[in-house]
């Protein structure tokens, strides 16, 4: 066996990179599944709607499911205007610039397609790839709603690529390495070893961080490339079928990509935060005699993924959070905010993480990191409770009338008024 | 075809090739910058098969990402129809030829007239050669990576060893030279409208 797999060293590596390829494939796909379920319901729930709740029972189970097999059977549809091979073109850049990124991005510790010591450098630099194929579905489409958005996307991904670059940088400052795999061991142990906590300059850096990505992925309040109020759908206008869904798998994936970059930058990668590193750790206690146990190894990395994937989900979620609850931003205000404000503001950072890191006395950084730590858990814990505890506030009509959602009989100077 | 490695070499180098050619025949200023991305992917793919991973995101990042992008941002900007194609007059293929093939006959001149280096040796360079994590330490002024060797520019009896010294300094001082530039650029540009208005 082993002699035939030496023998046959490229088709083994071959078959390795085809499982390795499928299985992260897989996982894009499914979660983008997922997370346009999600979307549908966090909007339905932040609009005061149910969301979709037809198909697959009570939650809408498999409404994508139905919209993918309606996406699969549609027409495919060129315009005659469009320069046809830019228009079949741009939906596969946009989904392999977002689905390169997942080479590099370590879902565990060494669990990796490939590890690269330039990781997070990688990750950006395919990422920027995902904007050419927008870029040419706008130009390639030839229509001009299509054509704006191009010039918006493009605007728009060339400005916030740097300020997004320069806050990356900051925990990379800090660790001293852009391996994520490293950067997030640096991180092992308690809440307050998280880069979110290290100094003022990278807690301040994770916001900047998450702006510029929720920008990145043309999320709203920065989806000017589609703005279907001006632009009827911006770059995907003239798309339908599978090249559109190609667009949205695109959109998730990098909407996963740029919170795990999230989460393994600043929050912790995939330690737990209470616990020690749990694959090493693990595989020590289950070993016998010095040694390792790979069994014990591969349960604790098991738990680190579903870490992992937790955490980026809780920031997937935000995202979507953000996009029901602030209106869209006009283009000028887009660009405003990253040239006068993010820029700056990232710019700051990094002097100011570079600062910290050679001048500030060792000893002052585990005080900070407890304090911060402690605040901003005591943050969290007294705003969950307030919310539990409020009782939530009921509906005052114009009359003057409470509890218009109560069943009970209509107050009299509502009834006066509905019986005109 | 004993590796994956040499497989893939072989076919990348074959689609970075075909592809830098329908750059030049392809009329189509986007097209051609389609096909470009290609090429410049197949290049960063080079580069990783070759395990310079750095190199490789670099040539993404600046030339896909940056470039590309503007090249494509320009057209929008200035068409003045739907499609752009470019005439390409004969005086100017033959100039491009002419330039084209010089280079190819110093490269390949170059190429056989140097001796091909011995695997052993290469390996044996392989496994020294410092990776990019070496180089960012020694960006910072951490660790030994800096070279060795003797300051240039001195006349012999003032030769001094080179001191580890920390390279982010010049680096911050070009980068910090090209911002200047470009808020120089931005600002010419301003400037200019307003008077028009």
């Amino acid at each position: 066996m082993s002699e035939w797999l030496s023998s046959h060293r490229a088709l083994v590596d071959g078959a390795l990179a085809i499982v390795e390829a499928l299985l992260l494939l897989g996982f894009v796909a499914g979660s983008a599944v997922f997370f346009i379920w999600l979307e549908r319901k966090v909007a339905g729930r932040i609009q005061d709607r149910l969301g979709p709740t037809r198909v697959g029972g009570r939650f809408g189970w498999l409404q994508t499911i139905a919209d993918g097999i309606k996406l699969l059977v549609k027409e495919d549809l060129i315009p005659a205007d469009a320069d046809r091979m830019l228009f079949r073109l741009g939906p596969y850049i946009a989904f392999c610039g977002a689905f390169a990124s997942f080479i590099a991005l370590p879902f565990a510790y060494t669990w990796v397609a490939k590890p690269l010591s330039v990781g997070i450098f990688f990750i950006l630099a395919v990422m920027s790839t995902e904007v050419f194929g927008i870029i040419l579905a706008g130009y390639g489409s030839g229509s001009k709603w299509a054509l704006f958005g191009g010039m918006r996307e493009a605007a728009q991904m060339v400005s916030y690529e740097v300020p997004m670059a320069l806050c990356v940088l900051v925990p990379v400052i800090v660790a001293g390495s852009m391996d994520l795999n490293f950067i997030a061991m640096k991180q092992t142990g308690g809440i307050w070893n998280w880069y979110l906590f290290h100094d003022p300059f990278t807690f301040l850096a994770f916001w900047t961080y998450f702006t510029c990505a929720t920008a990145q992925c043309k999320r709203a309040p920065f989806d000017l490339a589609e703005a279907e109020s001006e632009l009827v759908a911006g770059f995907h206008t003239e798309y339908s079928g599978l090249r559109w869904s190609f667009f949205f798998m695109a959109e998730y994936g990098a909407m996963f990509a740029v919170s795990g970059i999230a989460v393994l930058l600043f929050l912790g990668g995939w330690n737990t935060g209470f616990l020690p590193e749990l694959s090493t750790t693990l595989a020590r206690a289950l070993g016998s005699e010095g040694r390792e146990s790979y069994l014990g190894w591969a349960i604790g990395n098991g738990i680190n993924v579903v870490v992992f994937v937790v955490k980026a989900w809780v920031l997937v979620f935000v995202q979507m959070w953000v996009r029901w609850t602030l209106p869209r931003l006009r283009i000028d205000q887009v660009m405003m905010t990253c040239l006068k404000y993010l820029l700056p503001i990232s710019c700051i950072l990094l002097m100011g993480v570079s600062v910290w890191q050679v001048a500030v006395n060792p000893s002052v950084g585990p005080y900070f990191r407890y304090g911060l730590c402690a605040v901003c858990v005591g943050l969290l814990l007294w705003s969950a409770v307030k919310v539990v505890t409020t009782p939530s506030q009921l509906p005052v009509s114009v009359t003057g009338a409470t509890n218009l959602w109560n069943r009970g009989p209509i107050p009299p100077e509502l009834a006066q008024k509905t019986t005109v | 075809m004993d590796t994956l490695n040499d497989i893939l070499f072989y076919v990348l180098m074959a689609t970075t090739c075909i592809c830098a050619l329908a750059v030049v025949l392809t009329q189509n200023i986007v097209r051609a910058a389609a096909w470009l991305l290609f090429t410049l992917a197949g290049v960063s793919g080079l580069f990783f098969l070759l395990g310079a991973e750095f190199v490789g995101s670099t040539q993404l990042l600046v030339y896909v990402g940056g470039t590309l992008v503007l090249v494509v941002f320009g057209v929008m900007l200035t068409a003045q129809g739907p499609f752009v194609n470019m005439r390409i007059g004969a005086a100017e293929w033959a100039i491009a030829l002419a330039v084209g093939l010089v280079l190819y006959g110093v490269l390949s001149a170059s190429l056989i007239i140097s001796k091909p280096p011995q695997s052993d040796l290469n390996r044996h360079v392989d496994a020294t050669m410092p990776d990019s994590s070496v180089l960012g330490a020694s960006l910072l002024g951490q660790g030994q990576a800096s070279p060795t060797g003797f300051l240039t520019g001195m006349p012999p009896a003032m030769r001094r060893e080179r001191k580890p010294m920390a390279y982010l300094l010049p680096f911050e001082i070009v980068s910090v030279h090209l911002l200047v530039v470009l808020i120089g650029a931005a600002y010419l540009a301003r400037a200019k409208r307003r008077r028009a208005v």
